[in-house]
């Protein structure tokens, strides 16, 4: 009822201005009233009806189920996210096991290595020590064995000169001696 | 003057029969606001039902305009409502959707702005007001009455508030009313007037050099037309939610 009175007020303000050629101000005849809500609680409950009864549950429902399928979705994929890095930590344990694995293989060959190549060079340098004390010992003997030579040399030598000096042979024992003089030097 | 005619702003606002029909003494013919009235609610149900038919996970054009309608009215009705607010999700989807159809829908050339009738707007506002007295009443009995007595007030100053509550109770769906209506009542007369002056200058002789600039602001004019078509619709909307929001949350 308020409208009505309401809309009448402004009619009977407005409506002398407005409708200056005699025609009514259209908003505000009364007799197109009655018609314009009939067809507007028709049409207007006919898209109620359709909206609250067909369109509103269809797209909820759509809409429920695309967010439905975007979480799953979403879950899956996080899902597989965790499934690959645990997969990617297992890879990495396995590498690290692998490297230390091969870390300590080297270095146990590297230990075995070099202790075989010790033994080796101890037994060269032994070999080639006892073959040094040999060499030495018989440059010795030789040496010795010169040095008798040298004796016999000088006593000829010292019997020949005196010969050829004196015209007779010299005792051994003066040769001995002045031999050994000689030497003694 | 011969475009005496022409320009007759109010002409566009007229009612005409299409078909006679009388009911109780009514006169309750289908007029040319029945057929736009018709055709809003088809343009509706066609992108709503229509569009949504094939329920496609990914949604072509009509489904993804039904898609953003029914999140968008549904944003602001939980916005201002909260969650309980989706029990009138269809009557607010149905009126954001009917006001905007007819406002969009009248700004075609030569048809009719449903809303641009007070009758119409002013059923609207009725509806909107009925169903929060109802609600309130049913939801909360007579403490709806509470939203007309702040608590904590004292007790002078009590008659006072209860009557300024009141009355900006009822001024609301008068507002809602007028709001509508002045909004398309005023676009349409000042495009029609625009309009016309630009035809009236071109019959005018050396004047006629001057006939760009109505039309210029004739077409700036129906730009800014269709941002109040689609604002109106969404202010329309929003208040609505604010009032429910009193049925549902009563109290200040």
């Amino acid at each position: 009822m308020r409208f009505l009175v309401t809309s009448a007020i402004l009619a009977a303000t407005s409506a002398p201005v407005l409708a200056a050629e005699g025609t009514m101000f259209p908003p505000f005849d009364t007799s197109t009233f009655a018609g314009q809500l009939f067809w507007l609680a028709i049409t207007f409950g006919t898209l109620y009806l359709l909206m609250s009864r067909v369109a509103l549950p269809r797209i909820g429902s759509i809409l429920e189920e695309r967010q439905e399928k975007i979480e799953r979705a979403l879950g899956a994929a996080s899902d597989a996210q965790k499934a690959a890095e645990t997969s990617a930590s297992e890879l990495e344990t396995s590498l690290a096991k692998a490297k230390a694995n091969a870390q300590a293989i080297a270095q146990e060959a590297r230990t075995k290595s070099g202790k075989e190549i010790d033994a080796k060079r101890k037994t060269v340098e032994s070999d080639l020590a006892a073959k040094m004390i040999a060499a030495e010992s018989a440059i010795a003997e030789t040496k010795a064995k010169a040095m008798a030579n040298v004796e016999d040399i000088a006593r000829e030598a010292v019997e020949a000169m005196v010969e050829t000096l004196t015209g007779k042979k010299p005792t051994a024992a003066a040769i001995t001696k002045a031999v050994g003089a000689a030497r003694g030097e | 003057m011969a475009a005496g005619n022409a320009i007759d702003p109010m002409h566009q606002f007229e009612i005409s029969k299409i078909a006679e029909f009388k009911l109780f003494g009514f006169d309750l013919s289908f007029t040319n606001s029945s057929l736009w009235m018709v055709i809003a609610v088809s343009v509706v149900s066609f992108i709503t039902i229509f569009g949504t038919s094939s329920r496609a996970m990914v949604p072509g054009r009509l489904q993804s305009l039904a898609e953003m309608s029914y999140e968008f009215v549904a944003n602001i009705l939980t916005g201002v409502t909260g969650k309980e607010g989706m029990r009138f999700f269809p009557l607010v989807f149905s009126l954001f959707m009917f006001v905007l159809a007819a406002n969009m829908l009248g700004l075609l050339p030569g048809s009719f702005t449903v809303t641009s009738h007070i009758i119409v707007t002013a059923a609207f506002a009725v509806l909107v007001i009925l169903t929060v007295i109802v609600a309130g009443v049913i939801n909360h009995g007579t403490h709806f009455l509470h939203l007309f007595v702040p608590s904590g007030l004292p007790a002078l100053l009590l008659p006072f508030i209860v009557m300024i509550e009141v009355i900006s109770f009822i001024s609301r769906p008068i507002s809602l009313a007028l709001r509508l209506f002045g909004n398309m009542l005023a676009g349409h007369v000042a495009l029609k007037l625009f309009g016309a002056f630009t035809v009236g200058l071109l019959g005018a002789g050396a004047a006629s050099v001057f006939a760009p600039f109505p039309l210029i602001t004739a077409v700036a004019l129906t730009a800014l037309e269709f941002l109040v078509a689609f604002l109106q619709a969404y202010v329309f909307t929003i208040l609505t939610c604010v009032y429910l929001n009193d049925a549902l949350h009563p109290g200040h």
